[in-house]
């Protein structure tokens, strides 16, 4: 049987993961193999590098950086973080990410979808969209959040899913950084619309957060993170422990 | 040395690197004395089954594929690379694969329960039918990754492994010195390093 996946997100500046933390057994928590290869071992199925640099010097120093990555440890990698052309698939791709996902770069221009994946396949385009309700719609936003597009969230996403996205990370804004558990009611309304496997993301705080996404919307096929991952407020050996004891399919 | 077929579809950084990673020399390549002269090949594969048998056939490679086989050279498909190592697809349309091994690839819509997301995509348990060759060094239960939408019915003859997604989908296949995974061994882990590591010993 297919199992839920675990998926901690880093973000990467200047070729450096920000925000790392000193797990035991680290010698330098900013070095993104380093913090890959801690994570592989400890259980994460897929790992996500979301590059917020905005230099090309800073770029470089992120393919380097995604190079030792891959070199380093063998489960999927996606790289996220101002992909808007074929140039940026070309360039992280060529580093060994497996999947790359688009966001903001979809929203100006919806057919990078379809050109991407028709040169690199479905299964390589993961949509990321950043959902907030307004007046009770589901809203795309844009700009890491901070622009509202004006475009209802499921429509969107089912237009890039018929475009070629191969799977979508779904981001509740309404409960990112609440640590109050996922946005059930946004994914069971992802989930219904769109065929490809979904993603969830923003909300979790604690384990039971996971179980409760998983058996509240059975067809969510992975719960990503980050926060409660790198401050070690969740581990995901323990995570995948008591996702296993109440029933869920885990790799473990 | 494991020539890994170089025919322009997919992404070879990652399957080189876990070649070195378990101290096994690789070669990412389209000369066919170079795979002539390889011990092993590995036909690697992501993308649509006609772009890519295109591709093959352009640059040559199917025939390089084809006589190292018939050379009784060991030959691992991966992905899309396996799929080209039986008769048929129907990925959009139907199309000649390699026909090395019995079977044909077809498509899961339709063929599995609708509440499973298409393409199955994620980590799944191997349930091994024929233990030994490349899945040596693996048990039933440990889990792999997968990433496809199609994949190969009719290969019982081959049949050595499978995962269940609403059906149980042909996983492994092995054949003589013929063999295919359709999940990514390169993306999975220690497992799916043990198995290249099996196939690398293979002679």
């Amino acid at each position: 049987m297919i199992t839920k996946r675990i998926i901690p997100c880093l973000d990467v500046r200047d070729g450096r993961v920000v925000k790392g933390v000193n797990f035991e057994g680290l010698r330098d928590v900013s070095a993104p193999a380093e913090l890959a290869r801690y994570y592989s071992e400890n259980g994460a199925d897929e790992l996500v590098f979301y590059d917020i640099t905005a230099s090309a010097e800073g770029r470089r120093l992120f393919a380097d950086a995604l190079r030792e990555v891959a070199r380093t440890i063998f489960i999927p990698l996606t790289v996220g973080g101002g992909i808007s052309s074929m140039e940026d698939f070309d360039r992280v791709l060529k580093c060994g990410a497996d999947k790359v996902s688009v966001n903001t770069g979809a929203i100006r221009d919806p057919e990078l979808v379809r050109a991407a994946a028709r040169r690199y396949g479905d299964q390589c385009v993961v949509l990321s969209a950043d959902v907030k309700r307004v007046d009770g719609a589901f809203r795309v936003f844009a700009r890491g959040g901070r622009d509202d597009t004006g475009l209802e969230a499921i429509s969107w996403i089912k237009k890039c899913v018929s475009l070629g996205a191969g799977e979508v990370v779904v981001n509740s804004i309404d409960t990112d950084g609440v640590k109050g558990g996922f946005d059930i009611e946004m994914l069971s309304a992802v989930c219904e619309a769109v065929d490809v496997p979904v993603i969830a993301s923003g909300g979790a705080g604690c384990a039971e957060d996971f179980v409760h996404l998983f058996r509240k919307v059975p067809r969510v096929s992975a719960g990503l993170a980050a926060s409660i991952f790198h401050f070690g407020e969740v581990e995901i050996g323990a995570l995948k422990r008591t996702l296993d004891e109440n029933g869920i399919n885990v790799r473990l | 040395m494991t020539a890994i077929v170089d025919y322009g579809v997919g992404n070879l950084f990652s399957l080189s690197s876990s070649l070195a990673a378990i101290g096994e020399e690789a070669a990412v390549t389209r000369d066919r004395g170079e795979i002539a002269a390889a011990e092993r090949v590995i036909l690697p594969g992501v993308g649509a089954f006609a772009d890519a048998r295109r591709k093959l056939a352009e640059t040559g490679m199917d025939e390089a594929v084809l006589a190292a086989a018939e050379g009784g050279k060991p030959l691992l498909g991966i992905c899309l690379g396996m799929q080209l190592l039986f008769e048929r697809s129907c990925e959009y349309g139907e199309h000649a694969g390699l026909a090395l091994l019995r079977g044909e690839v077809v498509g899961m819509a339709g063929r599995i329960p609708p509440e499973l997301p298409i393409p199955h995509i994620g980590w799944n348990a191997l349930d091994i039918r024929r233990p030994g060759g490349i899945l040596k060094y693996v048990k039933s239960g440990d889990c792999v990754y997968f990433v496809h939408s199609y994949y190969a019915e009719g290969c019982e003859e081959s049949l050595t492994a499978t995962a269940e997604y609403g059906l149980p989908l042909a996983a492994c296949v092995s054949l003589g010195n013929v063999h295919g995974c359709q999940f990514h061994p390169e993306k999975s882990g220690k497992v799916g390093l043990s198995i290249l590591k099996a196939f690398c010993e293979l002679r």
